[in-house]
């Protein structure tokens, strides 16, 4: 049941032009900076074999590619989120799976996977052209992987928060602009913070982000976009089940 | 479905505050389609709903009649789960929705005022989700939606975009969505709202050939609907149910006992009053008049012939319909007298 709704969310984002744009403009803007850190890296080759032990190509290259995939993330997922509910509660279509015999759970679950599917295909088409340097030299999987999954899960996480403002209005405009409000000061919240070990580290979208753009799967940072995930699926749930009890 | 056929339903209780009574009756063999039992519904201090019982069974198509505000889409919001009750209890073939609601959920197809249509599907693709959205197993749901499209006469139109349909279409997939899941009650909320009237008949057809084989619950404010294909209604006012009862019993309610008349030459009110049956007469203008005559005794006929004998010039001659307004006002005020005590 949860996958018929993620399917039909995967079709619904397919359908409307606005996926194929996202993934058009992505594609361009990411390739770009690959080709500009790829000049930077074989302009810099002849110096970095000097030092002892010089940053591969990977953490040249890939690396900060993941990076920036991120933050341009960070302002697609709002859009992609948006309709999410709001546009369903606006065209009085969420009747539809209200009414079926599926669990407000279940929805949120299918709706949370359709868009997580979407920013996984955009993650494995990085991941893809990554994999396109094979052609001149060996690249480090570990790293690669690290951040396929830091940057999933990253992505996870906005639209996890995205998909709970979408069930809190009736309009998708502002379900957009507050998920990237919201995203935003998740993402900088511990800038003003010089104290590592302030709290605000902890609750930053992008420190935890850090460790998977080294190569290091933390258990601490994966729990950290896992229970992120979960909470905002859970509140996006109960805000779906309070339509149905408030007076 | 003849009258007496109706009137011997188990557990069709007419007010609120009956439902005490039901205890002595007998359990039926297979639980009724629907038992809803003295349902409230509260909004901040406003009692949308209150106390309203609903039973039905198998076969039957019932109408939830009344004026805008009363509370009939609020009633099929909690049959159908989409509205949690205040109080009461909703039973769907035995199962307890709100203790039970995704096992009751699946035996429920629901048609709201505005259907939830994705527009961008096309009537195929819609459909094939909602077959699968309400548990229809894989491999029947190609057959269930070709069913659903024929039964709602849709085939031809299976691979257009829903938003390019035109609303009676759009109201037909609306209807097709909701029973392409084989579900044992139909609930239908305003389903002929806004179309022409050649689609209202179609869809009326339509509504009346689902009674065969699922129990029907459609909401209207129009009053002649109900008595096209409706086998009982339940009356609702201000959120309560103000009359149960079959149709035929409606009919007499509604049957007017007044006759609106025009006449070129017309005759002292005198006359008029002496037509038999008439009871009184009230003088519209200096050429129409309104009879007012007893229930059994109709005079259009003595009318037509007195007007011919001494040439009145009869040029218009209309019973006159009783509104909604006035069905309530009627049943309202002869409450004591012809509903069940509670």
């Amino acid at each position: 049941m949860i996958f018929t709704i993620a399917a039909k969310e995967l079709r619904a984002l397919f359908n409307a032009p606005l996926a194929w744009v996202v993934l058009a403009v992505l594609q361009v803007i990411l390739a770009w900076i690959f080709l500009v850190s790829l000049d930077r890296y074989i302009a810099l080759q002849p110096q970095l074999v000097q030092y002892p032990n010089p940053p591969g190509v990977t953490e040249f290259i890939v690396a900060p590619m993941f990076g920036s995939g991120a933050v341009v993330l960070l302002m697609l997922v709002p859009l992609l989120s948006m309709r999410l509910i709001a546009e369903e509660r606006r065209n009085q279509t969420l009747t539809l799976l209200i009414s079926a015999p599926v669990s407000m759970t279940e929805i949120v679950i299918g709706k949370f996977l359709g868009l997580a599917l979407f920013l996984f295909a955009v993650v494995a088409l990085m991941a893809v052209m990554a994999l396109s340097l094979i052609a001149g030299g060996k690249i480090d999987f570990g790293l690669l992987a690290a951040n396929v999954i830091g940057l999933t899960l990253l992505g996870g996480a906005f639209a996890a928060i995205g998909l709970y403002i979408s069930s809190l209005t009736a309009n998708p405009v502002i379900a957009a602009v507050a998920t990237l409000a919201s995203l935003l000061v998740l993402w900088l919240v511990n800038m003003g913070a010089p104290d590592p070990g302030s709290v605000l580290h902890l609750i930053s979208l992008i420190k935890h982000y850090e460790s998977f753009a080294k190569g290091v799967i933390d258990t601490g940072d994966l729990a950290y976009y896992v229970l992120l995930i979960a909470l905002f699926l859970l509140l996006a749930a109960r805000r779906l089940d309070r339509d149905r009890l408030a007076s | 479905m003849p009258p007496e056929l109706i009137v011997g339903l188990p557990g069709t209780f007419a007010t609120p505050g009956f439902s005490s009574a039901l205890h002595p009756d007998p359990e039926p063999v297979s639980p009724p389609v629907l038992v809803a039992r003295a349902l409230s519904r509260d909004f901040g201090l406003r009692h949308a709903v209150r106390e309203v019982s609903l039973t039905l069974a198998r076969g039957e198509v019932l109408g939830l009649l009344g004026p805008n505000g009363a509370g009939k889409t609020t009633t099929m919001q909690m049959i159908t789960g989409n509205l949690a009750p205040t109080a009461g209890e909703i039973q769907i073939c035995g199962i307890d929705l709100l203790d039970h609601p995704t096992r009751a959920k699946a035996r429920i197809g629901y048609l709201p005022e505005t259907p939830p249509l994705y527009r961008d599907l096309t009537v195929d693709e819609f459909l094939r989700l909602a077959a699968r959205l309400h548990r229809v197993p894989k491999a029947r749901v190609v057959a269930a939606v070709a069913q659903a499209q024929r039964r709602c006469g849709l085939t031809d139109m299976s691979a257009r975009r829903i938003g390019a349909l035109s609303k009676g279409y759009q109201q037909r997939v609306g209807i097709a969505q909701a029973i392409v899941h084989e579900p044992d009650l139909v609930v239908l909320d305003e389903p002929t709202v806004g179309l022409d009237p050649n689609q209202i008949r179609e869809i009326r057809t339509l509504i009346r050939e689902l009674a065969d084989d699922h129990a029907v619950i459609l909401s209207t404010h129009i009053l002649p609907e109900v008595e096209t294909v409706c086998d009982r209604v339940q009356i609702l006012h201000q959120g309560q149910v103000v009359y149960t009862d079959n149709i035929a019993a409606l009919k007499q309610y509604r049957g007017g006992h007044a006759l609106t008349i025009a006449l070129r030459r017309p005759p002292g009110v005198e006359d008029l009053k002496g037509l038999p049956g008439v009871r009184n007469v009230e003088t519209l203008s200096a050429e129409r008049f309104r009879l007012f005559h007893e229930a059994d005794t109709d005079p259009a006929e003595a009318l037509v012939r007195r007007s011919v004998e001494r040439d009145w010039g009869l040029v218009e001659l209309t019973p006159v319909e009783t509104t909604l307004e006035e069905v309530f006002v009627h049943l309202t005020q002869s409450d004591s007298a012809e509903l069940p005590a509670p």
